[in-house]
């Protein structure tokens, strides 16, 4: 379990990039955290492994505030998967996978079998195990990226936009992935996107985060379509227009679900 | 300061005459790398021959080819034509590297979008290559005045007369305060010199100086945003 | 082209290869000088350029040292440093590191400031230490930068060390004074030649080694890469830094 208490992060030049978060984040499940750019979802996520040092309140990993932690113990229990992938471009694919085992002082021939094991986790195929990560696609080095993510066994795995720099076609794949590899895994997952499709579809929890680094609501998916706490939630995830304002008109006796735009989004099942 | 005072037409003239020797080879240089370095950066098979040429030549120890060119020219030794040629040759040396970077960094688009909105290759090098590729160019030619105007001073060694005469002259005679003054005469002339480069760039390119800012703001913006979120 | 024959008939002029002040004495002295300065500078100037680089703390006072010393006109140093600590070694050799130190400085940050902050940042959240991040990340792919550093400062090493035979008995640069001083083209010119065939044969060695130490990852992209950005902003690349908590 992940515990934020009344966090909050000030720059020295006065900015705030969080503001007073108190979030829990269940073991085994994915929690999202969504909002535009300058909402400090990145900085909120990156105090879980200590890149970011809150200045105020705390953030706990069960039970035990991270601050008390080593942050180079910490960072290597915990496994981190970033936009670009994050790849060294010195490192055949293998050895960017075995990169933190190794560094915690595993055996070699230990680290590159389960850097393999993990290469089939994430659906790479074994040969590109001695590729560099420029000799991959993009799609592939974010595989590469969450197979480095996974390598230590990690109970957390933290996710910043991993899938933000991909063609659409690439990052759904990626996500129906992520969704298969964690209903096997059951990691506590926190996810970082400015993509609300992409937190409904991916997050047990999402957390809406709006300019200041201020919560504005964290809840299940349907609780938030059912019930977004503000306007500002209700107009972010665009319950009220488009795609997701669904109603249900009759034609020739069949109920169609039609969208905010009156596009037929489907058929209603009995 | 009381050898300075005594000699301060010989430190005049020798000024003169050091500016004689180095601005012509600094204009030569930057007039015969710009052409140069565009061929290496619009012919690509030309660009490892071209700037293996420039290494080689600047690898050059200067002493040597201060020696060694008369004979391929036919000058006296202490020509001070001699000398020129042989600045000349490290200024292509350096700009010609730098001007093929420079051509190189001017965007791909900007330059499709000229030739789609009906320049003609020369047009587009005068209007838009050359104008775009120009900052590059300038900071190219500042590298070149500080390395030329320091480097004709070692033309005293072998008798061309210049602040480097003041070097040897007081190496000779134990005057040191003659050796700083020729030392502090030649940073001034460098630095005076770069600075009117600089005054010029900002003459001919008024953009240049809102450009860096908007460039940097640009590549910023992924590294920033994946911090900013 | 006569003189040149003259220079080469010199050159293998069995006379000169013994004894006092022969070729391979002046070659060896040359040499050995060249390389005992580049160890000081590389020792004072690579490891400053490190933290620079690495920290990007400094940076500006570092280009404006390794600007500054640039402008210095090295036969000045030389024929001052040889008034101030009189015949001897000593007063090449430290005019020489002074002269040496600026491309060494400005290789070796520019190197480790070269290595995309994102890859630091990611090797970072993996759990390196900063040792670690300097030595396994920044040093390998930086190296090809560093190297050209060592490149250009061994290069103006060598040349100065011919214009310090100016102020000592030293290395090839002897033959073009002594040359001088009797009006002999052929020794003038022939010590010239040697010292030319030095420098590109070191020149060439440094040149192959640069190609050797770019990490075989990076190959692929480097031609691109550098084509198309002649400098990195730097203040794109310093903010995911400060945002860290650094230890």
């Amino acid at each position: 379990m992940i515990e934020f208490r009344d966090v909050t992060k000030r720059y020295p030049d006065g900015t705030v990039a969080v503001a007073g978060v108190d979030i829990v984040i269940e073991p085994h499940s994915t929690t999202v955290l969504v909002g535009s750019s300058g909402s400090g979802k990145t900085t909120l996520l990156r105090m879980i492994n200590r890149m970011v040092d809150p200045t105020h309140g705390q953030v706990l990993i069960d039970g035990e505030d991270v601050a008390t932690v080593d942050p180079v113990q910490l960072r290597r229990g915990i496994g981190y998967v970033m936009q670009n992938s994050g790849l060294l471009p010195h490192r055949k694919v293998i050895d960017n996978v075995a990169t933190v085992p190794l560094l915690r002082g595993e055996k070699r021939r230990a680290a590159y079998d389960r850097a393999l094991e993990l290469l089939d986790t994430v659906g790479l195929d074994r040969s590109l195990a001695d590729k560099y990560p420029s000799q991959l696609s993009g799609g592939q080095q974010q595989r590469v990226g969450v197979a480095r993510g996974l390598a230590v066994d990690p109970n957390i795995l933290l996710m910043d936009e991993p899938f933000g720099a991909v063609d659409p076609i690439v990052r759904s794949e990626l996500q129906q992935e992520l969704l298969r590899l964690q209903g096997e895994l059951g990691k506590t997952v926190v996810f970082v996107t400015h993509d609300i499709d992409e937190a409904f579809l991916l997050g047990d929890q999402v957390v809406i985060m709006q300019q200041g680094g201020k919560i504005s609501q964290a809840a299940s998916p349907a609780e938030i379509l059912a019930n977004p706490a503000d306007a500002f939630v209700a107009d972010f995830v665009g319950a009220e227009r488009g795609k997701r304002a669904l109603h249900v008109t009759e034609l020739d006796g069949r109920r169609l679900v039609v969208d905010g735009d009156g596009r037929p989004a489907g058929v209603l099942a009995s | 300061m009381t050898w300075l005072w005594s000699n301060l037409d010989r430190v005049g003239e020798l000024m003169l005459v050091h500016l004689a020797l180095s601005v012509p080879a600094i204009i030569l240089s930057f007039v015969i790398s710009v052409p140069i370095g565009w061929i290496a950066h619009r012919y690509r098979w030309t660009r490892g021959a071209l700037l293996s040429l420039c290494a080689l030549l600047y690898a050059i120890p200067s002493l040597a080819l201060f020696i060694a060119l008369p004979v391929i020219t036919g000058l006296g030794l202490r020509s001070p034509l001699n000398l020129v040629i042989a600045l000349t040759l490290y200024g292509i040396a350096v700009i010609v590297r730098t001007a093929t970077d420079a051509f190189d960094s001017v965007d791909r688009d900007i330059r499709q979008s000229a030739t789609a909105v009906g320049y003609s290759a020369a047009g587009r090098f005068w209007a838009v290559e050359l104008p775009l590729a120009g900052p590059v160019l300038l900071s190219g030619l500042r590298v070149v005045i500080v390395s030329t105007v320091s480097l004709a001073t070692v033309g005293a060694v072998i008798g061309v007369p210049s602040l480097g005469s003041l070097f040897t002259d007081g190496f000779q005679r134990g005057i040191q305060a003659e050796i700083i003054t020729g030392i502090v005469a030649t940073i001034v002339l460098a630095l005076v010199l770069d600075w009117l480069s600089v005054v010029l760039g900002r003459v001919l390119m008024p953009w240049s100086r809102a450009k860096p800012t908007g460039a940097r703001a640009a590549s910023a913006a992924p590294a920033a945003e994946a911090d900013a979120a | 082209m006569n003189l040149f024959l003259d220079a080469f008939a010199w050159i293998f002029d069995p006379v000169n290869w013994s004894g006092a002040g022969s070729i391979p004495q002046r070659l060896w002295e040359h040499i050995w000088i060249s390389a005992v300065v580049l160890l000081i500078a590389s020792a004072i100037a690579l490891p400053a350029g490190a933290v620079i680089g690495h920290t990007g703390r400094g940076r500006e006072s570092a280009v404006r040292v390794s600007g500054g010393l640039r402008a210095l006109p090295t036969l000045g140093v030389l024929t001052l440093f040889g008034l101030w600590i009189g015949i001897g070694l000593a007063a090449p050799i430290i005019a020489l590191v002074i002269l040496a130190i600026p491309p060494l400085l400005a290789g070796a940050y520019a190197g480790f400031e070269s290595v995309d902050r994102r890859t630091i940042d990611a090797a970072r959240a993996m759990g390196m230490r900063e040792s670690q991040i300097v030595g396994r990340v920044e040093l390998p792919l930086g190296l090809p930068i560093i190297v050209g550093g060592i490149r250009s400062a061994t290069l103006q090493i060598i040349a100065t060390a011919t214009l310090a035979a100016y102020i000592a008995d030293d290395g090839l640069g002897r033959f073009i004074f002594a040359g001088l001083k009797t009006r002999d083209y052929a020794e003038m010119l022939g010590g010239s030649i040697l010292v030319i065939v030095l420098a590109l044969v070191v020149d060439g060695c440094f040149a192959i080694t640069q190609r050797l130490v770019v990490p075989a990852g990076v190959r692929a992209t480097r031609a691109r890469e550098l084509g198309s950005r002649p400098s990195r902003p730097r203040v794109a690349v310093g903010q995911p830094i400060t945002e860290g908590n650094r230890e």
